[in-house]
């Protein structure tokens, strides 16, 4: 008897739901669980008051990211705060049994770039984590959504989670991406498509043949920010770019053939049905800026600030009101007019060598402007050693941007590297929220070769002029 | 966990959308290692001027929301970081009952964990709510809501009721405040069992 044709998402679901006890959630199996300091010390501690153990530590894989200086590892960390989470981190890890990646370690980096860098993140699996940005992970074809602490607690107490099955939503690009648009842009304009709550309750899951064209990492920085249109996650199915990917990486399969024959089937069917489907054009996509205090909050390059009377919606209407104040700018004011006082490349957006590779092409053979303070935080240990290996580091360097070591930094400023009050900041990470890089910081999303051109020319630039050297 | 069966409490009207997580509690404050005490930094970069006194102008610190206990917003509240730290704020802080028309998937599911209940209403009913309680601070007065999670209804005493959904589980386990860990570790043959179907390795101590 022929099968109901099922999506990606509903072929992982169907293989990890363990049991659903009647009258109540599934139990969903876990594959890979990825900790980092800031959202585990109330989880291991409530193991260590109930008495329970980590179910499958080998399954278990730590670093810290999130509050780690980039300045110079051998210096001490100087914020005494900093220092005690991530030597909690350290503790629990080594109570428990779990893998951790430690600061002086080469693989150390932020938690979502160092998952698929190693090989820990593989097609079919579910992937939890204590942070949103988890779905990350879902490029290579994996369920990966960010979770609470106490949802942390259970997935270490009983390698499941506590959840109903989300509805799918296929977000399909159609056509090529026209010169100088990067994948940064395409989720950026599929957000301001999609809005913020968009995707709330779905799992997106990316087709098209402008997502199939995309190399890895460039997914990867697609599925980064399905959480910024709501979404629980966001996968694309595993394909040949995947697997030559995945190959020979540490934690691949051993016997890679069979994996990549069980991967084989994993993507949709063709037939299955999606809960909802949103069709876009990779030709109307435009680089991308926002203006405002969330990502929906954005436009073309070419765009001006919108007014917050053009939009309809009240409630659009007064968020546009109280982002224009935050941000300190005026409706009409023409995106590449727009001053800067900072840069950032970084993130788990946007931090991996081809994030790098971009910006550093754009870079080359400029300076960064006068008025302007740049840096560039690679995502991981790994990334950071291939940069140097390929001499973008001297690039970033030459042209005047701090080249740091590898961490959350800026996205969150949840370390020492925070703009000021009224600063303003082009930035490759996902929030523009308000105060997200620094108390009344002002931040401005955009794509790593936007925010390179930007350093150099002191205000937003469109990337597709920009004179190569 | 704190089990909640039905509340009657002053609601803190907060007329904005989007508010993220990250305005709920500050990055600044996640490096604490405990759950608790985390209600003084609630709305940290809201509530207080750079000085550290009260920002007058922001809504829970004017007094209709004086010692509220329930959160009244616009839609898709609590977007943005997973972090378990904001119902941990809004719980320590006293609130109970969080109501908007829409709310993010990570911050509804942690709202359960803290004995706290996210209530989804219609966007007319919650601009309905928002004119009462403008009226009653209008009045020099407070407005305050009834939530019973027994009856799965949001009343006030001047002839509003709504019923609001939850999940069967999720409101099983607010009412007898059960602790999810210990439910699912009932299964744990089940799992055991999934895992050796699957040629995991058998779990070592």
């Amino acid at each position: 008897m022929p099968s109901t044709p099922r999506t990606l998402l509903d072929k992982i679901w169907d293989n990890h739901v363990v049991f659903t006890p009647p009258g109540e959630l599934p139990l969903v199996y876990v594959d890979r669980h990825l900790v980092h300091e800031v959202t585990s010390p109330q989880a291991f501690e409530g193991l260590r008051l109930a008495g329970r153990r980590v179910r499958r530590p080998e399954a278990t894989f730590a670093t810290p990211d999130h509050n780690v200086p980039t300045s110079d590892r051998r210096l001490p960390i100087a914020d005494p705060v900093s220092k005690q989470q991530i030597d909690t981190l350290r503790a629990n890890c080594q109570e428990f049994g779990v893998r951790l990646f430690d600061l002086d370690d080469v693989d150390q980096g932020i938690v979502h770039v160092i998952g698929p860098e190693l090989g820990i993140t593989q097609p079919g699996m579910t992937i939890v984590c204590g942070d949103s940005h988890t779905a990350t992970h879902g490029a290579l074809g994996a369920l990966a959504f960010g979770i609470g602490t106490s949802e942390v607690e259970h997935v270490l107490a009983t390698q499941t989670l506590r959840q109903g099955k989300p509805k799918s939503l296929e977000v399909r690009v159609d056509g090529t991406l026209p010169p100088g648009v990067t994948a940064k842009d395409i989720v950026l304009y599929l957000i301001g498509k999609l809005s913020t709550e968009g995707g709330v309750g779905h799992v997106i899951e990316y087709t098209g043949e402008c997502i199939r064209s995309l190399g890895m990492e460039q997914r990867m920085t697609v599925c980064n920010m399905s959480i910024e249109a709501g979404a629980r996650a966001g996968m694309i199915a595993p394909d040949a770019v995947t697997f030559d990917y995945l190959r020979g990486r540490d934690y691949a399969p051993k016997d890679f053939d069979a994996a990549v024959a069980a991967w084989e089937k994993l993507p949709s069917d063709s037939g299955a049905v999606y809960d909802r489907v949103e069709i876009f054009r990779a030709a109307d996509v435009v680089p991308q800026v926002t203006w405002g205090t969330n990502p929906a909050q954005v436009t073309g390059v070419d765009a001006v600030v919108p007014d917050a009377v053009s939009f309809a919606d009240p409630n659009d209407r007064s968020s546009a009101a109280r982002a224009l104040e935050y941000m300190g700018l005026e409706g009409g004011t023409r995106i590449v007019d727009i001053p800067l006082d900072r840069v950032f490349i970084g993130s788990c957006t946007n931090s991996r060598i081809e994030d790098l590779r971009a910006a550093a092409s754009v870079v080359r053979g400029y300076r960064v402007a006068s008025t302007v303070r740049a840096m560039v935080v690679p995502g991981s240990g790994r990334v950071k050693r291939q940069a140097e290996q390929e001499g973008l580091d001297r690039v970033f360097r030459e042209a005047g941007f701090d080249w740091r070591e590898a961490g959350c930094s800026m996205c969150l400023g949840m370390n020492p590297d925070t703009l000021a009050p009224r600063e303003r900041c082009a930035s490759t990470s996902n929030r523009n929220f308000e105060g997200r890089q620094g108390k009344g910081g002002r931040t401005h999303l955009v794509s790593p070769a936007m925010a390179a051109a930007a350093a150099v020319s002191g205000h937003f630039v469109d990337i597709r002029d920009w004179q190569y050297k | 966990m704190q089990s909640f069966t039905t509340h009657s409490g002053i609601v803190a009207p907060l007329d904005r959308a989007n508010v993220d997580t990250d305005q709920i509690i500050p990055k600044q404050f996640l490096k604490r290692i405990e759950r608790t005490g985390f209600g003084q930094y609630l709305f940290f970069d809201w509530r207080f001027l750079p000085d550290g006194s009260a920002n007058p102008e922001f809504e829970l610190n004017q007094p209709p929301a004086a010692g509220a206990s329930i959160l009244l917003a616009r839609r898709n509240f609590g977007c943005g970081s997973s972090r378990e730290h904001a119902p941990w704020a809004l719980a320590d802080y006293g609130f109970r009952a969080v109501i908007a028309p829409t709310f993010a998937d990570i911050f509804f599911n942690n709202c359960f964990q803290n004995g706290m209940v996210p209530i989804r209403l219609d966007e007319a009913d919650v601009d309905e709510l928002f004119r009462r309680a403008t009226a009653a601070a209008a009045a020099g007065g407070q407005y305050s809501l009834r939530v019973d999670l027994q009856a799965c209804t949001v009343s006030d005493d001047a002839g509003f009721t709504r019923s609001f959904a939850v999940d069967p589980f999720r409101r099983q386990c607010l009412l007898e405040g059960h602790d999810d860990i210990d439910l699912s570790l009932r299964h744990a043959d089940k799992i055991t069992a999934w895992e050796a179907d699957r040629g995991l390795p058998a779990l070592s101590g």
